[in-house]
């Protein structure tokens, strides 16, 4: 019954879908600091992706929402913005991450060595920390060094993807994944030590303070104006993984998951696919690295243990592997679960607790539950969604146009020798 | 001079000699296949000639050239493509993505070209978009481009990996048992089809087949291996009366008796 009723279901009308939006978008402006209010704008995006109209409107209302009503309902609200730009960050990491795991098949447990890759180039170069180890007082750089510094980080954490790739490729499954784990580790332990002989990273001290980004000189250091770069980092991103899934690297990706035999037999590299998913997935790790130091202006290795890795693995599985748009909800869904949920339901029940009505002892705090509800989550996803909130389909190609396509009209490839052959047989 | 040359390949597991002294000269545009009993290494032979084992002994030439040590993609671009005994399709893909993934390495896509997606690389999905959608057609299965490749039935998903095998652009492709797991109809429908790729795409190909009847009514030369060793070899005919090709299939009491 359930599924019938789930194949009949066309689509969310539009017309719900904008009074959903314009009620919680009211109730936000209106009612401040209301929780259940600033959810509901959130999740309208997931409305808009299911809302029953063209992919052009849906675009235009989901780029309305997120670029105009939320900056206008929760823009003066630091915590909001501060929240939602802490979804955005996470979902960049875990797009990144897409490709690594969904795409390619790579279970990569220290993933947020890229991170910190980023993290450590931006935070380094930006505060006066460089001039321990470069001479002639350079450091530290304005703010407006931000942006070059996007590329830098992009550019920096590739590398690390390709150096940490190239010796932990050979082995895959398990192996790949404790390899990972194991390097994941050192990269952090490396930079809690990294203060002596010489000093780069002022060890677990940690940097500070790192400068906010600048534009023309105005300083974009609230959460309003990261909202906006991160933001915008995601439409590159999610850009980025689109084109990459339907092209010719993108299906080497996914042949190279489903069955590495049978890739290799269809000329694919396996190294070299390997490796072009390990880089790109960690280059986009690097950008929002740069972005997470200048947003938190401190950054110390404790910020890049093997609990972010496995948090940023939980929202790409949760979400469904491979599949972007499962991705992101997985993503915001655990953030705002962790940064949001959780925490405001401590919140209430401590306010019970002082008012007396209950009894709550310490231990019994749900924000201390965040791994078993983490581990909740999880196995009623493997039972119940075993692909994950929104699985990947692969996109059916438009077999019209491949028939009135101009290179229709000749055989290619092999099948070229079709004419040759019958037109030798003819002479 | 032979198209693909085999020359004394031996190939060792621990103390199981998989593969021993075995040479095999394949003329272009010929059918030849490979047969013997189960666990006679005719597998390990084909894995040896696409690269993913290497010979401890011998030398493969391709075109007269060493292919030996090669990686099993570089010898795919070289022109040798295969299919697998146990039908081994990108499942999730749909069929005709599949059949793309084939044209891989002609294209030249990279990372940046992708990301802004140059006219170039446009230009070229288109084409290999369609050169796919041809070869479904070529196999006769185009009514199915757009279903996932698992979720085909059987004979279908054959087919699919003979159309992704020719995507690569072979001049040799080897057939591990293309006929398995087909009732009687299919299997004509097969050897008929395998015809049509020597006949119209001046494919040389190698298979591995146990049907017998497909054997002997396709292929103009036989190699027989038993434990590993080439037992035999010639025309269908000779090998139908070679004592001991029947004593490797039957025993030797039943040579006796016959």
């Amino acid at each position: 019954m359930a599924n019938l009723a789930w194949k009949t279901f066309k689509g969310i009308p539009l017309a719900l879908t904008l009074v959903w939006i314009a009620v919680f978008a009211a109730a936000l402006h209106f009612m401040d600091k209301s929780v259940i209010a600033f959810l509901g704008i959130l999740s309208s995006i997931v409305l808009v992706y299911y809302t029953n109209t063209s992919k052009t409107i849906k675009l235009v209302i989901g780029a309305a929402v997120l670029l105009v009503i939320i900056p206008l309902v929760a823009g003066e609200n630091r915590y909001y913005m501060e929240v939602a730009s802490q979804v955005g960050i996470y979902v960049a990491m875990a797009l990144g991450l897409n490709i690594v795991v969904g795409f390619a098949g790579l279970l990569d447990l220290g993933y947020v060595a890229f991170f910190a890759a980023g993290a450590y180039a931006y935070a380094i170069f930006s505060t006066s920390q460089a001039n321990e180890f470069i001479a002639g007082n350079l450091f530290p750089l304005s703010g407006e060094w931000f942006w070059p510094f996007l590329i830098v980080g992009l550019i920096v954490a590739a590398i690390f993807g390709i150096l940490l790739g190239l010796p932990v490729l050979r082995v895959k499954g398990d192996y790949l994944a404790i390899v990972t784990l194991g390097f994941g580790e050192i990269i952090r332990i490396i930079f809690n030590n990294l203060d002596k002989p010489i000093n780069i990273t002022n060890g677990p001290q940690g940097i500070t303070p790192i400068p906010s980004p600048e534009l023309f000189g105005i300083k974009m250091g609230t959460p309003f104006f990261f909202y906006f770069i991160v933001l915008f980092v995601i439409a590159f991103i999610v850009l980025a993984n689109i084109r990459f899934e339907h092209s010719r690297l993108g299906r080497a990706w996914i042949a190279v998951r489903e069955d590495e035999l049978a890739a290799q037999s269809m000329g694919i590299s396996l190294l070299n696919a390997k490796l072009a998913a390990f880089a790109t997935g960690a280059s986009f790790a690097g950008v929002v690295g740069v972005i997470f130091a200048a947003k938190q202006t401190f950054i110390d290795p404790t910020s890049f243990t093997l609990m972010e890795s496995i948090g940023i693995l939980v929202m790409v599985i949760l979400g469904g592997s491979g599949s972007i748009p499962g991705v992101v909800l997985g993503a915001a869904f655990v953030t705002i679960l962790q940064v949001q949920l959780l925490k405001e339901f401590s919140n209430f029940l401590h306010s019970l607790q002082q008012s007396g009505i209950i009894n709550l002892p310490n231990q019994l705090d749900p924000s201390k539950f965040q791994r078993l509800v983490f581990g909740i989550m999880l196995i009623l996803v493997a039972l119940y969604r075993p692909n994950g909130l929104i699985p990947a389909k692969r996109k059916k190609s438009d077999l019209d146009a491949i028939k009135e396509s101009e290179f229709s009209k000749q055989k290619l490839g092999i099948l070229g020798k079709l004419s040759q052959l019958a037109s030798g047989k003819q002479s | 001079m032979a198209l693909l040359e085999a020359k004394n390949l031996t190939k060792r597991f621990g103390g199981l000699v998989a593969n021993q002294d075995v040479s095999i000269s394949i003329e272009k545009g010929s059918i030849t296949a490979v047969i013997g009993p189960n666990g006679a290494g005719k597998t390990t032979f084909f894995n040896m000639i696409t690269g993913f084992y290497e010979p401890d002994e011998g030398e493969i030439l391709l075109d007269g050239k060493s292919i030996k040590g090669l990686r099993p993609d570089q010898i795919a671009s070289r022109g040798i493509t295969r299919t697998f005994q146990n039908i081994r399709l990108f499942k999730e893909m749909t069929a005709l993505e599949n059949v793309m993934v084939g044209v891989h390495s002609r294209l030249s896509a990279g990372l940046l070209g992708i990301l802004f997606n140059t006219k170039r690389v446009r230009v070229e999905e288109e084409k290999a978009r369609v050169e796919a959608y041809q070869l479904l057609e070529y196999v006769g299965i185009e009514h199915i481009a757009n279903e996932a490749a698992g979720s085909l039935p059987y004979g279908l998903q054959r087919r699919l990996e003979i159309a992704r095998a020719m995507a690569t652009n072979p001049q040799i492709i080897l057939l591990d048992e293309p006929a398995a797991g087909m009732n009687p109809r299919e299997t004509v429908e097969m050897t008929d089809f395998i015809r049509k790729l020597k006949r119209e795409l001046d494919l040389t190909i190698i298979l591995i087949e146990h049907d017998m009847k497909l054997v002997m009514g396709l292929s103009e030369y036989i190699h027989v291996l038993d434990y590993g060793r080439k037992i035999a070899e010639g025309t269908p005919e000779q090998i139908r009366n070679n004592p001991n090709v029947i004593e490797a299939y039957l025993g030797k009491s039943a040579s006796e008796v016959s």
